[in-house]
C-alpha cells in the first residue's frame, strides 16, 4: 500500500467501540474515506457543515438512517450547521407545499437535531459564525466551501453529506486535498478585462472561470473591471466562488489582494501564462433563457446577506410585486432584517423573506413553479438541470423590474 | 481450485454466497429498485437480475451521493448484497457498505471471480472455491 493511514491511541479506542456504535460507524466512515484519498492522519476539525437535508433529495433512505445513528448515541462534538431544507420549517403551509412532504422534511430535521447537528438550515452559515485562517473544517454545500477556502482561508474539502455528519460526530476528517498547503497554491491565472457591475455579473464571471478551470484559479483585475466599494467586491467574489463551484468544481480560489490568503501573502500569482477574460456574454447565453412568463421571481442564492435584503427594499421603496417573488436567507439573517424593519418593507412590497430554504432544493415541482428568474448563476443553473423549469438570468434590479411588471422585459 | 486474492477491507466483516459479477459500474440512487433489490438501469449488464444475498462484485460505484442511503435502505429490506468485492471503491459505495455493516473489499482482480463462483470474503481476503 502506497500511504498508510496513522491513528491515535484515542481513535483506535473509538474503532474498538469505546465509545459506542454510532461514534464507531462514524470514525470507520471518516477512516474509510481518508483512506481513499491517501491521507496519512486525521486531523481536528473546528466545525462542520452537513449537506442532505432536503427530503426530496435524500428520501426514506436517508431518514431511515439518520434516525438509527441517532439512536446509537451518535452526537456531533464540534460546531455542526445543516444545510436549507426543502421548506421553510415554520411557513411551509404558505409557500403551498403539500403535508405529506412537510412531516417527512420535519422528521428529516428532528433527525439532524437529535444528532446536536445546529439547525441553521442555511448554505451561508459564515455570516453568524465565520471560521479563521488555516483552521480545519469539513464542509458540505459548495458555494460554502469555497467561500470558507477562498474568502476566509479556512481549509476544508467538498465532503459529502454523510462524510460531513461523521467528521461533526468524531471531530476529526482527513488530512488530504485541502487540508495540505500544496493543493493550496493557485495553479491557472485569469485575467478578468470584463467590467463587473453587478452581482449576477459576478455570477457570470464565476460560470466562465468554473467551466474551464482544471485546478486552482488566481483571478487578477484589469483597469476598471472591479466595482468601486469593497462591500461590492466581497459580495461580488462569494457570488463568484458560487457560481464556480456550482458550473465547474472549484473548491478555492485566490484574487490578487482581495481573498484571505493572496491579501496575507501566503500564496502568490502562478508563473502560468494569463487566460484574459474580455466578455461575460458567454455566461449569459448560457444561463439566460427565452421565457417572458414568470411563476417565480427567486433572490438570495446562496443565502441572502443583510447588504443585499437592504438593496432589495431600497428599490422597492413605494413599488409591488406582482410574480410571487423570494428572498431566501437565513434564520440569523432574517432576524436581524426583522430588528431592523427590513423585514416589513420587504413584506409590503409583497416580497416574501424565505427562511430554511432555498429553490435549488425545494420542490418546484409539488407547488407548480415552471418559470423562474433569478440573479444567481448557480441557482440558473441548477433550475434548469435538476427542477426542469424555464429561467431568466439577470441583474438583482432587472429581476425585480420583471416582478414588478408581471413578465421580464 | 481455490483461490485466495487480498485487498483492502473497506468494512472488515465475514460473509460467503454465490458471486454475481457485473463488468460495469453499479449506481445505487435509481439504478438499484430498494424495494426489491433488482437492478434496473436500462442497458446494464445486470439488468433484471437481484443483488440480494449475492456477493456483489464490481468495479466501482457510480452516480448520485444518495447511493450510500440506498445501500443502507437494501440492508434494512433483507435485500442488500451479502458482501462487496471491487476493483476501486469509491466514497458512494465505501459509505453506504459501511452504514449498512456489509463486509466489502476492494483493490482485488474482479475478473477472476466469476458469476456463480462460490466466494468468502473475510476481512481483506477474497477467497474463491
Amino acid at each position: 500500500m502506497a500511504t498508510e493511514l496513522a491513528l491515535t491511541e484515542e481513535e483506535r479506542a473509538m474503532l474498538a467501540g469505546a465509545e459506542g456504535p454510532g461514534v464507531r460507524r462514524a470514525l470507520e466512515m471518516v477512516v474509510a474515506l481518508a483512506r481513499i484519498y491517501g491521507a496519512r492522519r486525521l486531523v481536528p476539525i473546528a466545525s462542520a457543515q452537513v449537506s442532505g437535508v432536503s427530503y426530496a433529495n435524500i428520501g426514506e433512505a436517508g431518514l431511515e438512517f439518520l434516525e438509527q445513528w441517532a439512536r446509537d448515541g451518535a452526537r456531533a462534538r464540534v460546531s455542526a450547521y445543516l444545510n436549507p431544507a426543502g421548506m421553510d420549517l415554520e411557513s411551509w403551509a404558505e409557500m403551498g407545499l403539500p403535508e405529506g412532504f412537510a412531516r417527512q422534511q420535519l422528521a428529516v430535521v428532528e433527525a439532524y437535531r437529535r444528532l446536536g447537528v445546529q439547525l441553521s438550515l442555511t448554505c451561508a452559515p459564515y455570516f453568524s459564525a465565520p471560521p479563521s485562517l488555516g483552521q480545519h473544517l469539513a464542509w458540505a454545500e459548495s458555494s460554502a466551501v469555497c467561500y470558507a477556502n477562498s474568502l476566509l482561508g479556512a481549509r476544508t474539502n467538498r465532503e459529502g453529506g454523510p462524510g460531513a455528519l461523521a467528521a461533526a460526530i468524531v471531530g476529526r476528517t482527513g488530512c488530504y486535498g485541502l487540508h495540505l498547503e500544496e493543493n493550496r497554491l493557485p495553479t491557472e491565472l485569469y485575467l478578468v478585462r470584463a467590467q463587473l457591475k453587478t452581482g449576477a455579473d459576478w455570477g457570470a464571471l464565476g460560470a466562465i472561470v468554473g467551466r474551464a478551470a482544471r485546478g486552482v484559479p488566481w483571478l487578477a483585475f484589469g483597469p476598471g473591471a472591479l466595482p468601486a466599494r469593497l462591500e461590492q467586491v466581497q459580495e461580488g467574489l462569494r457570488l463568484f466562488g458560487a457560481a464556480a463551484a456550482a458550473l465547474g468544481s472549484v473548491a478555492l480560489f485566490h484574487a490578487e489582494g482581495l481573498t484571505a490568503e493572496a491579501s496575507a501573502g501566503l500564496v502568490k500569482a502562478p508563473a502560468a501564462a494569463p487566460k484574459p477574460i474580455e466578455s461575460l456574454d458567454e455566461a449569459y447565453s448560457l444561463l439566460d433563457g427565452q421565457t417572458e412568463r414568470l411563476d417565480l421571481v427567486a433572490l438570495g442564492c446562496p443565502h441572502a446577506s443583510l447588504g443585499q435584503l437592504r438593496a432589495v427594499a431600497e428599490f422597492m421603496a413605494g413599488r409591488r410585486a406582482r410574480v410571487r417573488t423570494w428572498v431566501a436567507t437565513s434564520r440569523q439573517v432574517a432576524e436581524e432584517a426583522q430588528r431592523l424593519g427590513l423585514a416589513g418593507k420587504l413584506q409590503e412590497a409583497g416580497i416574501r423573506l424565505v427562511r430554511d430554504t432555498c429553490v435549488v432544493v425545494s420542490p418546484l415541482e409539488l407547488l407548480g413553479i415552471r418559470a423562474v428568474a433569478t440573479d444567481s448563476a448557480k441557482a440558473a443553473f441548477y433550475l434548469r438541470s435538476q427542477q426542469g423549469v424555464q429561467v431568466r438570468f439577470g441583474s438583482t434590479e432587472r429581476c425585480l423590474e420583471a416582478s414588478i411588471r408581471g413578465r421580464w422585459q | 481450485m481455490r483461490v485466495v486474492l487480498t485487498g483492502r477491507a473497506i468494512k472488515a466483516g465475514h460473509a460467503s454466497a454465490m458471486a454475481l459479477f457485473s463488468p460495469e459500474p453499479i449506481g445505487f440512487y435509481g439504478g438499484v429498485d430498494p424495494d426489491s433489490g433488482i437492478v434496473v438501469e436500462r442497458g446494464h449488464p445486470l439488468e433484471g437480475q437481484c443483488i440480494a444475498g449475492k456477493v456483489l462484485v464490481f468495479p466501482r460505484g457510480k452516480g448520485s451521493t444518495v447511493g450510500s442511503y440506498i445501500i443502507y435502505r437494501l440492508k434494512r429490506r433483507n435485500l442488500a448484497p451479502a458482501a462487496m468485492v471491487l476493483a476501486e471503491c469509491e466514497p458512494i459505495v465505501a459509505l453506504g457498505a459501511i452504514m449498512a455493516e456489509i463486509p466489502t473489499v476492494d483493490k482485488v482482480r474482479i475478473e477472476a471471480i466469476p458469476t456463480g463462483s462460490f466466494v468468502t470474503v473475510c476481512g481483506e481476503e477474497v477467497i474463491i472455491e
